[in-house]
């Protein structure tokens, strides 16, 4: 009951916030025009909006598309990081720690520079092949740390993850001195921003949202029973390594998706997962659905900000959620168990 | 019924079991008993098809090795010495994992399966527990909480590793007849590590001693539980009685100070 209750408003949350990005910004469009004008996009629903032709192209060409890419990107970076939360038994890991974003970076970085005659699809298959490479070797990094006794427990892993990143952004460094006449380009989308979102990028990004969140989602009860070990896991009958490579490369997919359109975006995947499990409990069958849709309502918001509050000019969305995501971040590390997993 | 022969395993290339056998008949209760790291809880941990050995071991009339990790869950639960639990699990979503074994891939569980797991608590009495989370129990909670993990797997042997290590003397007997309860009316098949000897005598129905890794006897309590060979395989002193209920209790003795 209670987790119906939490999915219902974490669905009204998304609601609200794009409603009140659709309706703030430079243009200022009348609410019930807009209103009116959405209403009208549902087939057999004729209203007329008053929204003249300009206005009609600020919502459907800028805002909305915007609004769209940043719900999918939110939710996508919400979702794999309560994936891969699930994965290593973590609260503290995401994309960003795990440098699995730091990998997608890179990937695409390398084929911009290096691929660039090769067509518009190396870019995501580079940032997917960078971001599974960097989640492999962090998670072998955390590994040796565990093993080798430096510390067993939440922090190796993210250490591990965190020097993983730095060196990947240090290599994408390298890469773009190589080219100078990209920096730009590169640089104006590793700080993550939604400004150029177009309808063109949703629907290029959504088949592998869809499919790598279809996956995620589908893997929920088997995230469930990895907490309770791998031996027990075994012992219920599930092959755990199977189930880690199998979310692991979904999750990677997710983030590369989710780089392709905004750049980096740090925190969104350690805050949503967190708050969806204060609200509703642990299991991921539920903190899965309730970050997708927290994390979408959370970035949509973000942005929102990030367009408005020094107007004319607009800051980085990663500057936003980093504003605010530090900060929870914080409060997550201090309701870890010091046990750890 | 488990049949294990020859059963051999190797750790980190050093032999830990070698050429163990004993049998644990449909409904009854075997514990293994052995001095610590003699390899009780890797034989059981073998058993549940968590570890690479050699030899065999069958279940009724099939080679437990031919079934796929979910058939072979289905039929024999484990409950680990130290089960993890997730502090922040409800009771009831926990119990709930005991079904996993009967699920298919992409499968959620349905009505059976909330009345196994219901059937599962009601019998270890922890129905009142359902939403509470699993960090806010007492020990003797827990334990019966992972029992009723592993009942609601509705297995055809229970294996138990140190089922009572971490309980006072009252709630270690309530678990222990709780168990015995439970394999006498559903007929489970209960293999057991136990370290209190005295205990071991009174619930299981055999017992088998381990001695580095080898079996050093085995059978009923009284044949087993004997001042020679616990001196011997343990290194310890000791006086075996006849309890009240005729099986044996075992008490140490300290050497030079009797009659104190």
């Amino acid at each position: 009951m209670r987790k119906a209750i939490a999915l219902g408003a974490a669905a009204v949350f998304l609601i609200v916030a794009a409603l009140i990005s659709a309706l703030v910004g430079a243009a200022d469009l009348n609410p019930v025009n807009v209103a009116a004008a959405l209403a009208g996009q549902v087939p057999f629903v004729h209203v007329s909006s008053g929204l003249n032709q300009i206005d009609r192209a600020v919502l459907f060409q800028i805002r909305l598309p915007r609004i769209v890419a940043g719900a999918l990107v939110g939710g996508l970076l919400a979702v794999t990081g309560a994936g891969y939360q699930g994965v290593f038994r973590n609260p503290l890991v995401d994309s960003g720690t795990l440098g699995a974003s730091a990998g997608a970076g890179l990937g695409a970085t390398i084929a911009i520079v290096y691929l660039g005659g090769l067509g518009p699809d190396v870019v995501p298959i580079a940032a997917f092949a960078g971001s599974l490479a960097g989640v492999g070797v962090a998670s072998l990094a955390g590994v040796i740390g565990s093993a080798r006794g430096i510390s067993n427990g939440p922090a190796t892993l993210l250490l591990a993850g965190i020097a993983v990143g730095l060196f990947l952004t240090a290599a994408q460094t390298l890469v773009l001195q190589q080219s100078t006449q990209v920096i730009q380009q590169v640089y104006q989308w590793l700080l993550g921003s939604l400004a150029g979102a177009s309808w063109q990028q949703v629907t290029e990004i959504l088949p592998y949202s869809a499919v790598s969140a279809t996956v995620i989602m589908l893997h929920a009860r088997y995230l469930d029973v990895l907490a309770v070990g791998d031996e027990e896991a075994r012992a219920l009958g599930i092959r755990p390594g199977l189930v880690r490579a199998t979310v692991i490369a979904a999750c990677a997919l997710a983030a590369a998706s989710a780089v392709a359109i905004s750049g980096l975006i740090g925190f969104v995947g350690i805050i949503v997962p967190h708050v969806a499990r204060r609200v509703a409990g642990p299991s991921y069958r539920i903190v899965l659905p309730l970050s997708m849709l927290g994390g979408a309502g959370f970035l949509v918001l973000a942005d929102t900000l990030a367009r408005t509050v020094v107007a004319p000019s607009e800051l980085p969305i990663g500057v936003v959620t980093a504003l605010i995501g530090s900060p929870a971040f914080i409060w997550v590390l201090r309701g870890t168990r010091a046990a750890g997993t | 019924m488990i049949r294990v022969s020859d059963l051999t395993v190797t750790l980190d290339r050093r032999p830990v079991l070698h050429d163990v056998t004993f049998e644990a008949v449909t409904g009854g209760w075997l514990s293994l008993i052995g001095p610590n790291g003699t390899g009780k809880s890797t034989a059981l941990r073998a058993i549940a098809g968590l570890l690479r050995y050699t030899g065999t071991v069958f279940l009724d009339q099939t080679d437990v090795r031919s079934l796929r990790g979910r058939a072979r869950a289905r039929a024999i639960a484990y409950v680990p010495q130290e089960p993890v639990l997730p502090p922040d699990m409800a009771v009831g979503d926990y119990v709930m994992l005991g079904r996993t074994p009967h699920l298919g891939y992409l499968g959620m569980p349905g009505g059976r399966d909330c009345l196994a797991a219901d059937d599962a608590m009601r019998q270890l009495d922890v129905t009142r527990f359902t939403e509470r989370r699993l960090g806010h129990l007492s020990g003797g909670e827990r334990q019966r909480v992972v029992l009723a993990r592993a009942l609601a797997t509705q297995p055809s042997v229970l294996l138990l590793d140190e089922p009572t290590s971490m309980l006072d003397i009252g709630h270690q007997q309530h678990v222990l007849e709780l168990v015995d309860g439970l394999r006498r009316s559903a007929g489970l098949t209960v293999v057991s590590t136990l370290h209190d000897l005295t205990v071991a005598g009174q619930y299981a129905d055999t017992l088998v001693l381990l001695s580095d890794g080898r079996v050093a006897a085995a059978g009923q309590a009284s044949a087993v539980l004997t001042e020679d060979l616990i001196g011997r395989v343990y290194g310890a002193d000791v006086q075996v009685a006849t309890g009240p209920d005729g099986r044996p209790v075992v008490s140490p003795v300290r050497k030079g100070v009797a009659g104190l």
